[in-house]
């Protein structure tokens, strides 16, 4: 069986409050990566819609979405891992393609988060954890990343500041995003200032600064098997390697609390299926959902050894012209947190880094490129490996 | 109690409980009479906290409960300034995790104890509590 290979990619701009119905929304992540593949919505074979389904007022949302957008009679189905639901998409996508099923496949990742009052949501966010055993202490999602703050914290050292670090490099990039729903620039002096609404607590050690921000929005990406890409006489964006992995949501069923074990699995996969390893990544987008989890992926995926990310954003060594240039699109603090269309938009920043089309923020000549997309507080983890 | 009664005393589990049946419904019993409580597989030995009534690892649901007891090494927690609809009245208030090193117990830290007064590795014991509004849990107290 060939190779599966991608061949277009589109993303909406990330906003609050998209002023339109999802399906609307969804057209405009799917225009243009259709625009880009040059394709008509007869050639897609079949369609994976992903979102996190506890923001979303359609039941079973891939009906209505796929007719919207021209994909029916094609098969369509709906796919949930939180806020990896899309890089999970990508890899079911793979694997309806490597089995030859399918030929040509679309994944389109949305989430509408002000589809719901603000009221619900905070509700919702209560339902976040087991809801047995650990909602009913009134946890929520930046409390469960603080504690892994903490312990890294306390077993390396790390510092508030060393968070901050990642702060003001993902707005230096969001603010030449055009597509990013937070365009400003955030300074060190601004995190470090009490009086600043940026500095005010949220979940100790985490304060505003650390987490990013809602927002609304879709991805879209087309994937096509080698021969399809052969018989279109494209030359696609290769899909190296696709590792997911799992593990307990409770927190007393997990061993480590300084790092993320479904991205250390799901990134051990990936290498060994793209035959590679951490050094030969020239291109990363991390899922940082909160300034911890980006100097967590640095160690999880083999950036750094455990305990010394936080050196690497320390040296710039993650800025664009760094060792490892990571979240040059701003990443999720800046470009903000649509949920389910996250990872497909993390995925449209990497191809287009490979094929040498992301504008002010291309990296040097990237030849493989690596996504992190998590779900959850580290319950899911997908690392998607694209290369030229 | 009758078949055709409701078993549904999970429901006094903390501020807001989101549950009402379970086959571990006796953990309530057990927080009345001031007991923290995991069960145990009583085919493979192994310990489960949260307690839970089946065993994954020889699909067993034979089980028996043990006592949640002496003192165990915090391993993190975070103070929470925003809360979920319903725990507003206990805001701000401290979650955390203890390794008891055949299990781990997460929770709040009892809100006599301030945040500057925790150390991560420090020695805490569980108690079980009445919420205010009249529910149960438990929380971390130091040993
Ligand atoms: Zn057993």
């Amino acid at each position: 069986m060939g190779n599966v290979g991608i061949i277009g990619v589109g993303q909406s701009a990330f906003v609050r409050g998209y002023p339109g119905s999802i399906k609307e929304m969804a057209f405009e992540g799917f225009q243009e990566a259709m625009q880009d593949a040059n394709l008509s919505s007869e050639d897609i074979e079949a369609s994976i819609v992903c979102s996190a389904p506890e923001y979303d007022k359609q039941r079973s949302p891939a009906g209505v979405i796929s007719e919207y957008l021209g994909l029916i009679p094609q098969p369509t189905c709906y796919l949930e891992t939180l806020c990896s639901s899309s890089s999970m998409g990508v890899r079911m996508g793979y694997s309806l393609i490597k089995s030859g099923l399918h030929d040509v496949v679309a994944v389109l990742g949305f989430q509408k988060m002000s589809e719901i009052s603000s009221a619900e949501s905070q509700e919702r966010m209560g339902r976040g954890a087991d809801i047995q055993w650990e909602s009913p202490f009134g946890t929520m999602m930046p409390a469960y990343y603080a504690m892994y703050a903490r312990a890294h914290m306390d077993k390396y050292g790390t510092t508030p500041e060393d968070l901050a670090n990642i702060r003001v490099k993902a707005s230096s990039y969001g603010q030449i995003n055009e597509k990013a729903v937070y365009q400003k620039a955030v300074t060190m002096d601004k995190l470090s200032d009490p009086e600043s609404k940026m500095a005010g607590p949220v979940a100790s050690p985490l304060r505003v600064g650390d987490c990013c921000p809602n927002a609304d929005g879709t991805s879209c990406i087309i994937m096509v098997s080698e021969e399809k890409a052969k018989a279109l006489s494209r030359k696609p964006i290769w899909v190296m390697g696709v590792g997911a992995a799992s593990t307990a949501v409770n927190l007393p069923g997990r061993d480590l609390f300084t790092g993320l074990t479904v991205a250390q699995n799901a990134a051990s996969e990936a290498y060994k299926m793209a035959g590679i390893s951490s050094k030969n990544i020239d291109v990363a987008e991390v899922h940082d959902c909160f300034t911890i989890a980006e100097i967590m992926a640095y160690e999880d995926l083999g950036f750094a050894e455990p305990g010394k990310g936080p050196e690497l954003i320390r040296n710039k060594e993650t800025y664009k012209d760094g060792q490892i240039p990571v979240n040059i699109d701003g990443g999720l603090l800046s470009k903000g947190h649509p949920i389910g269309a996250t990872g497909g938009s993390q995925i449209r920043t990497i191809v287009q880094q490979l094929r040498g089309e992301a504008g002010g923020m291309q990296v040097k000549d990237p030849q493989i490129g690596l996504v992190h997309n998590i779900g959850g507080v580290g319950l899911y983890g997908n690392v998607t490996i694209l290369g030229r | 109690m009758s078949n055709k009664e409701i078993d549904d005393r999970f429901k006094k589990f903390g501020t807001v409980s989101f549950t009402s049946q379970s086959k571990i419904n006796d953990f309530i019993d057990y927080l009345e009479q001031g007991k923290v409580t995991g069960t145990k597989c009583k085919d493979c030995g192994l310990k489960f906290f949260p307690p839970r009534a089946d065993c994954f690892n020889c699909l067993s649901s034979n089980i028996e409960w043990f006592d949640v007891s002496g003192a165990g090494k915090l391993l993190s927690f975070s103070k929470l300034q925003f809360g979920p609809i319903g725990f507003e009245n206990d805001l701000p208030y401290i979650i955390a995790l203890l390794d008891f090193s055949d299990y781990k117990v997460f929770g709040r830290i009892s809100d006599k104890i301030s945040e500057d007064d925790l150390q991560v590795g420090m020695d805490m014991k569980v108690v079980t509590n009445e919420l205010p509004n009249g529910q149960l849990n438990y929380v971390f107290e130091k040993a």
